[in-house]
């Protein structure tokens, strides 16, 4: 059985090159980094010191959101792990959609909600109110 | 998946290949469900967290159902993917950066897996005390 295979950096597709996959790949590695001490800290504190996730309610989320540090972590990790993981997904949709179609709409599916949830994460961070009660 | 090539065989890890069988594959298989799992928990815990703007009782009521039996399991399988995820995402870091990281890999897919494990043990207990308690509970 015989397959022929183009020629590298030949056809239409590589006429207009970019760096934008290049710039993806650093950045799902040094977001990963940064989401090491975010992610594993977050989890550490939440599930695991003082009793878990038995103690977390409503005046917890108060007490640690009045300090500027926690407002920044948690944003932080907010942005980073939903661009990673937004990023991971986009490259895992190239991977199985094969239809154009369907990856058009899957991606638009995938940029939407992702804008959705961060826009949404955001302005809970910036407008918690403690006194609501 | 079987290839049957007439005149030599292959082996079960071919040399000098990251990605077909062995480590290199289950790990990549790995990655890519735990990242895909996370994603989809972050969307969730994004909206469940969201409804400390609601009203804090609508917040505690949410909170309440993370610290049932059923789902206080099923976040000990969350840290499990995350932590399985994050290690090996510093794994694949090093294959890509370290001179000597694909030489490496195999060992290196065995050490994160001691890692987790050493992790994944008291991480178990000091998140499951509470359930434990409840449900087998010695009034102690
Ligand atoms: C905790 C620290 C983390 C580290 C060190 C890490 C590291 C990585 C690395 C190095 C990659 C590989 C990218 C590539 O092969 O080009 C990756 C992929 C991915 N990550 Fe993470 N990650 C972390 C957290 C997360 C989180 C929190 C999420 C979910 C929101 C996530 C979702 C994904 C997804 C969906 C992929 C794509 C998988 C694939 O292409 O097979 N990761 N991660």
């Amino acid at each position: 059985m015989s397959t022929s295979v183009f020629a590298p950096r030949s056809g239409s597709r590589n006429k207009q090159r970019s760096n934008f996959e290049l710039y993806g790949w650093l950045f799902m590695r040094v977001s990963g980094i940064i989401l090491i001490f975010l992610v594993l800290g977050h989890l550490f504190i939440m599930n695991i010191l003082d009793g878990g996730v038995q103690r977390i309610n409503f005046a917890f989320v108060a007490g640690r959101w009045s300090s500027p540090f926690w407002q920044i972590w948690d944003l932080s990790m907010l942005w980073l792990a939903l661009l990673h993981g937004g990023n991971g997904m986009r490259t895992i949709i190239n991977d199985y959609a094969e239809r154009d179609q369907t990856r058009f709409w899957l991606k638009m599916l995938l940029y939407v909600s992702t804008a959705f949830i961060i826009g949404l994460g955001t302005l809970v961070i910036f407008t918690f109110d403690a006194s609501i009660g | 998946m079987s290839v049957k090539t007439p005149g030599f065989s292959l082996r079960a890890t071919p040399i000098g290949t990251l990605y077909r069988g062995g480590e290199g594959m289950w790990t990549w298989v790995l990655h890519r469900i735990t990242g895909v799992s996370v994603f989809f928990f972050l969307f969730v815990h994004v909206l469940d967290t969201a409804l400390v703007r609601v009203s804090p009782a609508a917040y505690d009521e949410i909170i309440a159902t993370y610290k049932t039996p059923i789902v206080n399991l099923l976040e000990v399988g969350l840290v499990g993917a995350v932590l399985f995820h994050a290690f090996n995402g510093v794994r694949i870091i090093l294959i890509d950066f370290w001179s000597k990281g694909p030489r490496y890999q195999r060992q290196m897919t065995w050490v994160i897996a001691a890692i987790w494990l050493l992790v994944m043990i008291p991480g178990i207990y000091f998140m499951m005390i509470h359930t434990i308690d409840a449900l087998f509970g010695s009034t102690s």
